[in-house]
Parts: structure tokens; sequence; C-alpha cells
């Protein structure tokens, strides 16, 4: 079980790689599927049918959006400048990050013993609390409803930005503001400005 | 009916006459597993989002297979506007209604037999607005990327 874990750990390491390291798009996009399908299995294993279901859906619909946004779009190839201050300054975060990342391991609980206090209580009362036998929606819509609330409102003002920012055309309303500072005159104004000479 | 069956037939815009064949078999499959997940959401794993996800699909398939004048003939954009809107209308009138009771979000319905389809007081009505939400908000977005984009790329010249 531990095995197949870790297997799994290193094809989505080198999907990521890939993903970074290709130029082509399409193969870039692809490989992040293949990172966010092996989370889903891993998900599936460690016993959360729920989050498994939800991140193999979920990473679908984003294959086919980036798949479609990519095509449809000029494809690019990013030029790589092998900057000297890039490569030291990367280094040095990464330094930094395998320090901090060494000391939080340290104290993390050993795998599959997670600290349990809040949880434990969801666990015992939320079947016959919330009358839900799946667990995870009991705490999902009972317990912590605000956060599922927060989870709609991100939801809702991503769909509002899409919408503003990608829609077929700009809303115009003509304006006598806009004519006058633009300086655009129409032609009875033209007139009108003329007589006066 | 019968009107837009010849025109599915006839239009040249989407994939071509084995993917629609195929799409127009699993259509009703892809939409029946998404509105089980939503329905049974709070007896076995799933729930409002996966379900509004797989909803969510189901147009994005039919948009792919069909191209976009059938898919929205089907959920236009203005109509996945109101969807999204009414989700998640639905979704805050629940948790207010909560305040006969007490505090937001009571669960003020009887909660019935347990591992009963109709139990668990307002989970299920919950789980029904939040898909509702998804599906509406997700093809939303699939529309503003992949047809509203095209005219930001500059590749397809604008039809108007």
């Amino acid at each position: 079980m531990d095995l197949f874990l870790l297997i799994l750990l290193v094809f989505m390491i080198i999907g990521s790689v890939i993903a970074i390291e290709t130029k082509n798009l399409l193969s870039s996009v692809i490989s992040v599927g293949v990172v966010g399908f092996s989370l889903s299995i891993m998900f599936l294993m460690l016993g959360a049918p729920d989050i498994a279901i939800t991140q193999m859906v979920v990473e679908i619909l984003i294959l086919v959006i980036l798949i479609r946004a990519t095509i449809t779009t000029d494809n690019t190839a990013i030029e790589r400048h092998a900057d000297t201050f890039s490569v030291i300054s990367s280094l040095i975060f990464f330094g930094l990050f395998l320090i901090f990342a060494f000391l939080a391991v340290h104290e993390l609980r050993p795998f599959g013993e997670p600290l349990m206090r809040v949880s434990k209580t969801y666990l015992a009362t939320s079947a016959e609390k919330t009358g839900a036998t799946n667990v995870v929606t009991g705490i999902l819509l009972d317990f912590r409803a605000y956060d599922t609330i927060g989870e709609a409102t991100v939801l809702f003002t991503s769909v509002v930005g899409a919408f503003v920012i990608l829609r077929r055309r700009g809303r115009k309303h003509k304006r006598e503001s806009d004519t006058e500072k633009v300086g655009i005159l129409e032609d009875a104004d033209i007139k009108k400005d003329f007589k006066g000479f | 009916m019968h009107d837009i069956e010849k025109e599915i037939r006839e239009s040249k815009s989407g994939m071509t006459m084995i993917v629609k064949t195929i799409v127009r078999f699993a259509m009703g499959i892809i939409i029946l597993f998404g509105a089980y997940i939503v329905l049974y959401g709070h007896l076995t794993p799933g729930g409002g989002f996966a379900g509004g996800v797989i909803l969510a699909c189901g147009y994005i398939i039919l948009t792919l297979a069909f191209g976009k004048d059938i898919a929205l003939r089907k959920l236009s954009d203005q109509g996945a506007s109101i969807m999204d809107n009414s989700g998640a209308l639905a979704f805050i009138v629940i948790g207010l209604l909560g305040y006969t009771g007490g505090y937001f979000f009571l669960n003020f319905i009887d909660h019935g037999k347990r591992f009963e389809l109709f139990s668990g007081g307002i989970i299920p009505l919950c789980n029904i607005a939040i898909a509702l939400k998804v599906t509406a908000s997700l093809f939303a977005i699939f529309i503003a990327l992949a047809i509203f984009g095209k005219f930001i790329s500059g590749l397809v010249e604008e039809e108007e």
C-alpha cells in the first residue's frame, strides 16, 4: 500500500516536471492531467471517495477547458533566459524551503495518525445530529455550512469575473460627456460652431 | 421537436457524425449519473459540488459535439446566469430559514429515518441548490472561455 503510494507520488512528480519543462502546450496540459488523476487514485486508496470523485470530475473539466483554451489561443513557446541572478535566487529560495520543510516535518504527527480533537466529535455525533449517513456531507452542509457558503461565493465571483472580462463586446453607452472628451462633433454641432464666424 | 432533430442532423457545426451519435446516447446517462450523485449526496459519496460538475460536463460535451448554437439553445448564457443566481439565493434562503429555530443554517426540518432518501433535513435541499449553482457557473465559465474568448484572441473574426 505504502509502496504503491510512493510509486504514484514519484509518477506525479515526474508528470509535473514534464508539465513545466515541455515546450508544447498541449502535452503540458496532458501532464497536468496525469498529476490530477494520480492524486484522485491516491485519495481513493486513502479512503476518501468523496474527494476522489470531486478531484476526478474537476480534473476532467479542467482538462477540457485548458485544451479548448490552449488550442484557440496562440501557441507561444516561452523562451528561456539562463540568467545567473534567477538561478542563484531560485537556489537560495529552494535551500530556505528545504530548511523550513525539514523543521516542519519534524513537528508533524506520523502518517496516518492525525490529531483529531474536533473531528472526533463530528465523527461520533454526525449521524444522529444531522441525519445524513454520509459524514462528509453532514460536516460540509451542517456543521461547516459557513465554509460552503464561502466556496459558493468564490465560484460566483469567478463567474462574474469571467463574464466581465471575456464578454463578447463592451457595452457602449453614448454619452454627451464622451463626445465632448474625445472631441467628436456631430454635423449639427459643427454647423452651430461655424455660425459664429 | 422535429425541426430541432432535423436541424441537428443537417448542421455542419461541431464534430463528426460518430461523435454526435455517441454523445446523444451518453448524454442521458451522464445527466442521470449527475442527478444521482446530487440526490444521494447525503447517503453515499458525492454531493452537490461533484454532481454539479458532472452535470456541467454533460453540457460541455454537448457544446463540443454539436457546436455552440445547439448547446446555447439548451442552456443559454442568460439561462445559466439565472440558474446560477437562483441556486445561490436558494442556498442562502435555506440558511436564513434556520433563524425560525434559532441560528443560521439550523437543520430545522425533521431528520427522518437514517439511510432513507428523504432524510437529513436541509442537507438534500442544500445539495440541490449547490448543484444548480455549480452546474450553471462552470458551464458559464466554459462559455466565457471557449466561445467569448475566441473573439478576443482574434483568430476568429467577429460574426455579427
